[in-house]
């Protein structure tokens, strides 16, 4: 009973890390098409900020603004200075990106140096819950909730306010957003900004969890793209049903066949992209 | 460009003409020693640890060995066995190096080995154990600094079972040779003392998070043998704290779990772990204390695993130089040197090669303790001249297959 419980625990809180890294990617591929691969050096390089400001004698929720305020801006640099300029032809804005990636992960080490860094939950959130004489750690059920409170803020946002709607009317049909005057160039910096923000944020949120090292970048983008693959391309519920199914696919299928580790989380990929291309809930092709 | 590349080739050509006596030439050019680190993923901080060991051994030396200035190559193979091989051909064909210090994992060693053979480049491993390279297919072109896998886990299998009398005990381990070795090391001993390894977990290099691992380990154990590598423990054991296992079983580690160069970035929750390895920063002898004072004074932390390996690599580079006063042309001649290298006073202690070129050295077990405000591992016994193959009799050890996630059988797993 306990096994089972403590796993779905531990799917709940990697669905939570998953989600604040996926919903950004998904946002920036349903709005400008393209496969942004600097993400999960954005999910880094946020999980690093947020150490420096940590260490720094700060609170851990001034880390989790000063790393959504940096990457945020990091990433509206590098939509108006470098993607931009590659407008219309993805390919390239594609590269452009893996490029951005390979910059952000050499500079922090350089900046960070190699060692994994640990990084402390805040002090009333450090300690755990007994569950059946079992302990968890507290801070992975506050990440859980803090996940639903960010896919709640995302949902007003697109739903609600009026940015959200043109955000929404270009996913579904670009043309037709442009044609009625949404300024889609406008649009793209701002969720392109939003999305890398959102990774800053899921990097230092999961960082007590993950820690930082290089290579943090690599681990997490294949996640990212089975997430958004399995969930479906441009839509926010897609990311967050994807993130949390591939949470529990992955803590679960870890546990019970450990010898199928490496390709649990591809699974689940292959079929869907077999079967189903655009996804769970995908509002586009794959 | 052309017109250089013209020049130089003029140049060289007129040295060679005027100083006719090769060996004369060969002693004025520097020695070109080609180095394999890993500059990122989870064995990125092993792969700077040796480089930084490296660069202070050059500093003491100023770069001069055995009266011949050294020229470094460093190769960077991301930790990936493909890319090991690339960069292993492009120091020897393209940087022409004439010894290698290198690679850091046991699946990269194992990745290079045919190389090494066919080009005939003298490398000594600075941290990989993999233990068929000095065992089953002895490579004549490859001697280890460092021990082989499960040289130190043989020791703590049977100090487990006769000093800590545990008779049950759950592994959990890297996913690739190294930590398949050493567990099985481990493993071997503990159970000829009457130990039983009742559960197995393997964990991938790179996996994200051990959560999901540390929720299957059995309640009912009387200890957990971690072995990991890199920066894995790190994470590790933070976690097994945070799952409320601190202080309910008792936390067994290799060498690299709770390597000195990951400790500081450990805290308390290291406190307690004891684990088996060839070295301790804390080893009371004239070598290592100077070692340990110059590491402090340039990197502000103490050596472990990597350093102590890539710098013991150096010592033995230096030592074989020695002997053959520089002359590394004489390819045989050094390789010979360097198979039949003594260190009396190595920061380890006495360390010796048998036939293979397996280090035969002590094999400390250790405890995280906290010391002067800050983790150290603390020698608490010692197993004299160590061999890679532990009291076993080579011919018997190697009739074996070699260690692996299968092998020795574990015959008393629970489901």
């Amino acid at each position: 009973m306990s096994f089972w419980l403590i796993q779905s625990l531990n799917s709940l809180a990697l669905g939570g890390v998953l989600f604040t890294l996926a919903a950004g990617f998904s946002l920036i591929f349903g709005l400008m098409r393209i496969a942004n691969l600097s993400h999960g050096a954005y999910f880094m390089l946020g999980a690093y900020v947020g150490l420096s400001v940590i260490e720094a004698g700060h609170s851990f929720f001034f880390a989790i603004l000063a790393a959504a305020v940096a990457i945020g801006l990091l990433g509206c640099i590098v939509e108006r200075v470098i993607l931009r300029r590659l407008a219309g032809n993805s390919l390239s804005q594609v590269l452009a990106t893996l490029g951005v990636a390979f910059v952000i992960a050499d500079c922090s080490l350089w900046f960070w140096g190699g060692d994994p860094r640990p990084v402390a939950a805040p002090s009333f959130l450090a300690g755990g819950v007994q569950i059946f004489g079992q302990t968890f750690p507290l801070y992975r059920i506050a990440l859980v909730i803090f996940s639903i409170f960010v896919a709640l803020g995302l949902w007003l946002l697109l739903d609600k306010t009026k940015l959200g709607v043109m955000i929404r009317a270009s996913v579904d049909d670009r043309q037709m957003a442009q044609g009625i005057g949404v300024p889609a160039t406008k649009l793209f910096s701002i969720v392109f900004c939003l999305g890398a923000a959102l990774a800053g944020i899921g990097g230092i949120a999961a960082a007590p969890i993950l820690s930082v090292y290089p290579g943090l970048d690599a681990d997490m983008l294949p996640i990212a793209l089975v997430v958004v693959i399995l969930g479906g391309l441009g839509s926010l519920l897609g990311a967050f049903i994807g993130s949390f199914l591939i949470g529990f696919i992955y803590s679960f299928g870890q546990a019970l066949f450990p010898d199928l580790a490496y390709i649990i989380l591809f699974l689940p990929m292959l079929i869907i992209l077999a079967v189903r291309p655009r996804g769970l809930f995908g509002k586009i092709s794959a | 460009m052309l017109k250089k590349i013209h020049l130089k080739a003029v140049a060289l050509a007129v040295t060679g003409v005027l100083l006719t006596p090769a060996v004369f030439a060969a002693d004025k050019a520097p020695i070109r020693v080609g180095f394999l680190t890993i500059k990122s993923g989870a064995l990125a901080a092993g792969g700077k640890q040796m480089e930084e060991a490296i660069n202070l051994f050059m500093k003491e030396r100023n770069n001069t060995i055995a009266g011949r200035k050294i020229e470094l190559f460093v190769a960077d193979t991301s930790g990936q066995p493909a890319v090991t091989k690339t960069k292993t051909q492009e120091l020897v064909e393209k940087d022409k190096v004439q010894v290698i210090i290198g690679p850091l994992a046991a699946f990269e060693a194992i990745a290079v080995d045919d190389y090494i053979k066919k080009v005939g480049v003298p490398v000594i491993s600075p941290s990989a154990g993999a233990e068929d390279l000095t065992q089953r297919k002895p490579n004549p072109w490859f001697v280890r600094g460092v021990g082989s896998s499960a040289q130190p886990s043989h020791a703590l299998g049977e100090y487990a079972a006769k000093d800590l009398k545990y008779k049950r005990i759950a592994i959990i381990a890297d996913d690739f040779a190294f930590g398949h070795e050493i567990a099985a090391g481990f493993q071997r001993t503990f159970e000829e003392n009457g130990g039983k390894v009742v559960q197995k977990l393997w964990t991938p290099l790179n996996v994200a998070d051990y959560g999901t691992y540390i929720g299957q380990i059995k309640p009912n154990v009387d200890a957990v043998f971690a072995a990991f590598a890199g920066g894995n423990g790190v994470k590790f054991v933070k976690q097994y704290s945070e799952y409320g296992l601190k202080g309910k079983i008792p936390l067994l580690g290799a060498m690299t779990t709770v390597d000195e160069g990951i400790l500081p970035f450990m805290g308390d929750d290291a406190l307690g772990v004891i684990s088996t390895g060839w070295y301790s920063a804390n080893l009371n002898n004239s070598a290592n204390a100077k070692f340990v004072k110059d590491f402090n004074a340039m990197y502000k932390k103490d050596p472990g695993y990597y350093s102590m390996g890539a710098y013991g690599a150096a010592l033995m580079l230096e030592q074989a130089l020695k002997d053959v006063k520089g002359n590394i042309e004489d390819k045989n001649a050094f390789m010979a040197a360097l198979r039949a290298v003594q260190l009396p006073n190595d920061p380890r202690g006495k360390v010796t090669l048998d036939a293979l070129g397996n280090p035969i050295m002590d094999i400390y077990i250790r405890k995280v303790e906290k010391k002067d405000g800050k983790l150290s591992n603390v020698v608490i016994k010692t197993y004299p001249a160590v061999s890679q193959f532990w009291t076993y009799k080579t011919k018997d050890f190697l009739a074996n297959p070699v260690y692996s996630r299968d092998y020795p059988p574990a015959n008393n797993l629970e489901n």
